[in-house]
């Protein structure tokens, strides 16, 4: 289904009388509606819901095939490539670690750049948390699938009844696909032999940079973006590898320092001079 | 050895972030600059990936085969082409560039 490809957050409400859902009215709305609003007319069918999330979960997961050539290209054996998508389960950080490590960084600082890579899925499961009200037996298991997709997913649904199927049903397909396709293409890396000359080599970044593309929205990220690619290449050959990128992330605070003493000089002036603010996560302080 | 320590540190790691989540009492985390600090930080840890995979090499920086392919995926992903296509651009540009002798 390619039509499918896009994320349901993106694509335009499936019924006119819904609004259009962000990702707090989502949790506002989802804790106002008990069993009952569920079959008012507002709600969203679950075939819709399914097929949204099906959608994410084929076409992202199809893109394990992309960290399992990477993984085993890198010199990851097919059974350590396999358990970092069955243990991990966070592509970014999977790329991280495997990059980092490819690089000849020491395991300790590679798996610290994937870490912190990770930390943005602590605040999804903060914001799921409330959307989903799961019992707390269920939560060490369901942890596992927070991540970006199933996030997305569920937050883009008017009821909790449609955000639990979203996540449960976008968390089942990704996690099967993810793992089978990275099974595939560890055993492809290896059939196939030198992985640079099919230009394999270019999937890694390709899909990081994949990854980072939507989160360009505003001037501060793309800002961090620019700031985070000089730091990077600047320390590449000074530092040891792996530290370069844990250097890089300074870029945020930088960034974030110098939009406050900014905003601090022309706080007597517009108070939106620093530009319309449309993070996931939008602090009280953006309404000032 | 260390790529072992390494597979075990970030299953751990990246596990229990996911957790504390889904169990950390929910103003925890809700203090404005912790929250614009997590949505940048994974912004510049991928900005600094993208360009460490496609320039390095260890510890020298290269301009070789892999930056075509790189910026032809930017290029997919500036036109909104799923996923796939991205990345399969990438991959294509890349062994053209080098069956070129790139």
């Amino acid at each position: 289904m390619p039509e499918q490809t896009t994320s349901p957050a993106s694509s335009p409400p499936p019924r006119t009388e819904t609004t259009p859902i962000s990702g707090t009215a989502a949790i506002s709305g989802a804790a106002g509606a008990g069993p009952a609003a569920d079959r008012e007319h507002s709600a969203k069918p679950d075939a819709a819901v399914v097929r949204d999330a099906l959608g994410v979960g084929v076409a992202v997961g199809l893109s394990g095939f992309a960290f399992g050539v990477t993984a085993a290209g890198s010199g990851f054996s097919v059974l350590q490539t396999c358990l970092l998508s069955l243990l991990v389960f966070t592509g970014a950080s999977q790329f991280a670690l495997v990059g980092a490590l490819a690089a000849g960084g020491n395991p300790f600082t590679a798996a610290a750049g994937a870490f912190f890579l990770g930390t943005r899925n602590a605040f999804y499961g903060l914001r799921l948390s409330q959307l989903l009200a799961l019992p707390r037996p269920v939560r060490p298991l369901a942890a596992h699938w927070v991540i970006d997709e199933t996030t997305a997913v569920a937050l883009a649904q008017p009821t909790r009844r449609a955000a639990r199927i979203g996540f449960t049903v976008t968390g089942v397909t990704l996690y099967l696909l993810w793992n089978l396709t990275t099974l595939a293409g560890a055993l492809g890396a290896e059939a196939l032999g030198d992985t640079r000359a099919w230009g394999l080599d270019a999937a890694g970044p390709a899909v990081v940079l994949a990854l980072l593309a939507p989160m360009l929205r505003t001037a501060t990220e793309r800002a961090t973006a620019a700031l985070a690619i000089v730091l990077a290449l600047a320390a590449l050959p000074l530092l040891p590898a792996g530290v370069p990128v844990l250097v890089a992330a300074l870029a945020a605070p930088a960034v974030l320092w110098l939009k406050g003493r900014d905003g601090t000089r022309q706080r007597a002036g517009d108070p939106h001079a620093a530009g319309p603010h449309t993070t996931a996560a939008p602090g009280k302080e953006e309404d000032r | 050895m260390s790529i072992w320590i390494a597979i075990a540190a970030t299953a751990l790691g990246c596990y229990l972030l996911k957790l504390a989540g889904l169990l950390v009492p929910a103003d925890t985390l809700e203090r404005p600059v912790v929250q614009r600090l997590a949505a940048l930080v994974p912004v510049a840890l991928l900005a600094a990936l993208t360009a460490q995979q496609t320039f390095a090499d260890g510890s020298t920086l290269v301009l070789d085969a892999r930056a075509a392919g790189v910026a032809a995926a930017a290029i997919a992903l500036v036109l909104r082409a799923p996923f796939l296509v991205v990345v399969a651009a990438a991959v294509a540009v890349t062994a053209g560039v080098r069956a070129l002798g790139g």
